[in-house]
């Protein structure tokens, strides 16, 4: 299918914000419905800021987001209501347990609650939380804290899920069953945008991948669209790095 | 510098840990206000030794040979201050316990673990020790500029009483491990320090209350009864009050007893100590089942799926619990006097409505930090879509909810006798508690729930105002109970302080 046919989840024009120094310099960035995005890029290069500012979390100094064509800066809440966010560090209550927190989840995305506790139920049994939903998350490990948190971010059915570097820190099970869930949400028309420093994983999850450093975009597309602009064949991380090199020459 | 492995290298250790602790406590974390602690806490000392003169400069001449009344005035200070110390330590011994820090490294490196915990509770000890002395110092420095050297045997009485309650709440936790095992030691050692640490107090102004109708603690120490039943002046009971007069023996004989039980507490339970602490450190990784009376989801809104989160939190907060059951103990003498004034048919309500409206800001105060700056998950409630002016309301709501449960039964206790004393009471508590939790809103930021302890320290503005515009509050609430228009007075400052508050807070995004 051609790009300009499909519908766009994410659309990212001239998005800047600068701390002490540019994070992200006039970021360019369209992701498709329906499709699976890796953003990689060394440490710094600003992914982690664009995806705050794309689920509101900071405010650009300028440009323009919109989320399945809603403006996300001029109407946050319409936006925030079709997008979940997947932090490193799970966003979880230690004193509630998984079965309490998908509920005030639901609450948050005002959800049937009917049709939030079946989802809710279904979820926890696909991630093998199950035996633990009347737990208190306190006492979870951290594999089992990310699953909770991506529980957290699939039970109000998201039209775009952001992760960033959710795998970080989690067992080969654990990794697996989340790879798992997030391959079946796009199979079932979902996008998703993750950022991680797993180049093996960005090689063989995502559909497209972009690259960015000094908070913006050097290079994207499929893995053969990028070993074409580099002239290059083999793995992703030979690509990443020699993308980087010609960066850092460059600047 | 001692060799490696010793007790003074590890006793060296602990002090730099205790130090660095300190001062991390009292800047909260600021390099750059190191010098603004030490003018701050050089006027506090200077302030307080105006304040120690005006109260017991009069006192300085009190004979050596001590009459029966003096003693038991003596005594009882004593066994207050005995009160608050051992709640001190027992709560430090408690979060000895149950901090995993460096644990495992102590554990697992070749250095005998009992002199590490030896050590370590020393330093418990020391920091007890240290704090009375601090409190103390005022006091004794006006007594002894006032009376004599003799006065200076103090120090020895509160390090003596300092190393007894350490001891004594070192026994009482282990005891409570026994008892109860890791799991639920945390939370009954805490409301036992909380009980503790009020106990005395609220029993001595019960006392007074029912034999006197005033919530003074000192009546009841001059009542007839208790001078009629002290024991002989020969005694061994009056020997502490008789070392803080000066008294060389008795002087000696409490100071054997004190050091004479730290030491015995230490042989005794340096060897369980790490036991101890690696069963406390397993909690955290401990599964808690949590029951529920409906295992359905309900339909809520984001205002109300936030407000029901809160108070699930603040429900399971350990902390929260002991503080809000020494808050409910404080008003007990209230409470009581509130029953007596009824039953003889005098309207006490001035006295009585500020000091609740007062505790209403206190507690509100603490719950608007926990609910507004300790948000376990901010990064995700911003990524929801709901408004962050609702989101700051639903945790408003929450705060007022909590107060209103805690303190409805006293109004309607009030408003079952007068009516008007009882909306009065109800408008101080609602005005106290919208200022506490107005003021925590204003100076929020990012925080741990396990910082409850530092809240203090990270904005000294905030603690201030949060007590002034409690204190305004309860004057307001008082002077309308009395049927005054002076009461507007108070209540436009309570109004000024929040105005100032808004004025003077970080600015927003």
């Amino acid at each position: 299918m051609q790009s300009s046919t499909r519908p766009v989840a994410l659309a990212l024009r001239g998005l800047r914000k600068t701390f002490d120094r540019p994070a992200v310099d006039g970021l360019d960035l369209t992701v498709y419905g329906g499709e699976f995005y890796a953003l990689v890029g060394p440490n710094g290069a600003g992914k982690t800021t664009t995806l705050r500012m794309v689920t509101g979390l900071l405010r650009p100094d300028a440009g323009t987001i919109a989320i399945e064509s809603i403006d996300a800066l001029a109407d946050p809440i319409a936006a925030k209501q079709v997008t979940a966010w997947v932090a490193d560090e799970a966003m979880i209550y230690d004193k509630l347990t998984p079965l309490e927190y998908l509920e005030f989840v639901a609450g948050l995305w005002r959800m049937d609650a009917a049709d939030a506790e079946l989802r809710a139920r279904d979820l926890l049994g696909w991630l093998g939380l199950a035996p633990h939903a009347h737990e208190r998350c306190e006492g979870f490990s951290k594999g089992m804290r990310q699953k909770v948190a991506l529980a957290g971010a699939l039970v109000h059915d998201p039209k775009l899920i952001i992760l960033d570097e959710p795998l970080t820190g989690l067992d080969a099970a654990s990794a697996r069953q989340v790879k798992t869930v997030l391959h079946e949400r796009v199979r079932a028309g979902g996008t998703v945008i993750m950022t991680t420093h797993i180049l093996d994983v960005a090689e063989r999850m995502a559909d497209r991948i972009g690259i960015i450093v000094g908070g913006r975009l050097i290079a994207e597309g499929t893995l053969e669209e990028l070993h074409r602009q580099t002239g290059q064949s083999g793995t992703l991380e030979e690509t990443f790095l020699t993308l980087v090199a010609g960066q850092a020459e460059a600047a | 510098m001692s060799e490696a492995g010793t007790l003074t290298w590890l006793a060296q250790h602990e002090l730099r840990l205790s130090w660095r602790d300190w001062v991390a406590l009292m800047t909260a974390g600021r390099r750059g206000r190191a010098y603004k602690v030490i003018i701050a806490l050089a006027v506090f000392a200077a302030c307080m030794h105006v304040f120690a003169y005006w109260l017991v400069a009069g006192y300085a001449n009190v004979a050596l040979t001590a009459d029966v009344p003096t003693l038991v005035a003596l005594t009882g200070t004593i066994a207050v201050a005995m009160s608050l110390l051992l709640s001190q330590a027992m709560e430090s011994v408690t979060r000895a316990f149950y901090t995993r820090a460096d644990l495992e490294l102590i554990l697992t490196s070749p250095v005998s673990p009992r002199k590490v915990f030896a050590v370590r509770m020393i330093r418990i000890a020391c920091s007890t020790v240290l704090l009375a002395m601090l409190l103390a110092a005022p006091f004794i420095d006006v007594l002894a500029l006032r009376g004599g050297a003799r006065w200076l045997a103090a120090y020895g009485v509160v390090a003596s009483i300092g190393a007894l309650a350490t001891a004594i709440s070192l026994a009482l936790t282990v005891a409570l491990f026994r008892l109860f095992g890791a799991k639920r030691t945390r939370l009954i050692a805490q409301i036992v320090a909380a009980v503790i640490g009020a106990a005395f107090v609220i029993s001595l102004q019960l006392v007074a209350i029912v034999s006197s109708g005033s919530l003074s603690r000192f009546s009841a120490l001059q009542s007839h009864w208790v001078l009629s039943h002290a024991p002989a002046l020969g005694t061994f009971f009056w020997w502490p009050a008789r070392a803080v007069l000066g008294d060389l023996d008795a002087f000696a004989a409490v100071m054997a007893v004190g050091i004479a039980a730290l030491a015995a507490a230490i042989v005794l339970f340096s060897r369980r100590f790490g036991d101890h602490a690696l069963a406390a450190a397993g909690v955290s990784n401990a599964t808690v089942r949590q029951r529920r009376w409906s295992t359905h989801f309900r339909r809520r809104s984001p205002r109300q799926a936030l407000r029901v989160k809160e108070w699930m939190l603040l429900r399971r907060d350990p902390w929260l619990i002991s503080q809000t059951l020494m808050q409910i103990l404080y008003l007990l003498p209230p409470a009581l006097l509130l029953w007596i004034t009824f039953r003889d048919g005098n309207a006490a309500y001035v006295v009585l409505i500020p000091v609740i409206v007062m505790a209403a800001g206190q507690l509100a105060g603490g719950l608007a930090w926990l609910t507004i700056s300790a948000e376990d998950a901010p990064d995700f409630v911003t990524s929801a879509p709901i408004a962050r002016s609702s989101v700051l309301l639903a945790k408003i709501e929450a705060v007022i909810g909590m107060i209103a449960l805690v303190f409805a039964p006293m109004v309607a206790m009030l408003a079952f006798d007068s009516l008007r004393a009882g909306a009065v009471l109800a408008l101080g508590i609602l005005a106290s508690a919208a200022g506490a939790t107005l003021i925590q809103l204003a100076f929020r930021v990012q925080a741990k729930r396990s910082h409850f302890r530092r809240r203090q320290t990270s904005s000294r503005i905030a603690t201030f105002a949060e007590a002034f515009s409690s204190i305004s509050w309860a004057a307001t609430a008082a002077m309308a109970a009395d049927g005054t228009w002076f009461a507007l007075v108070p209540g436009l400052a309570a109004l000024g302080i929040l105005g100032g508050v808004r004025l003077i807070g970080p600015p927003r995004e």
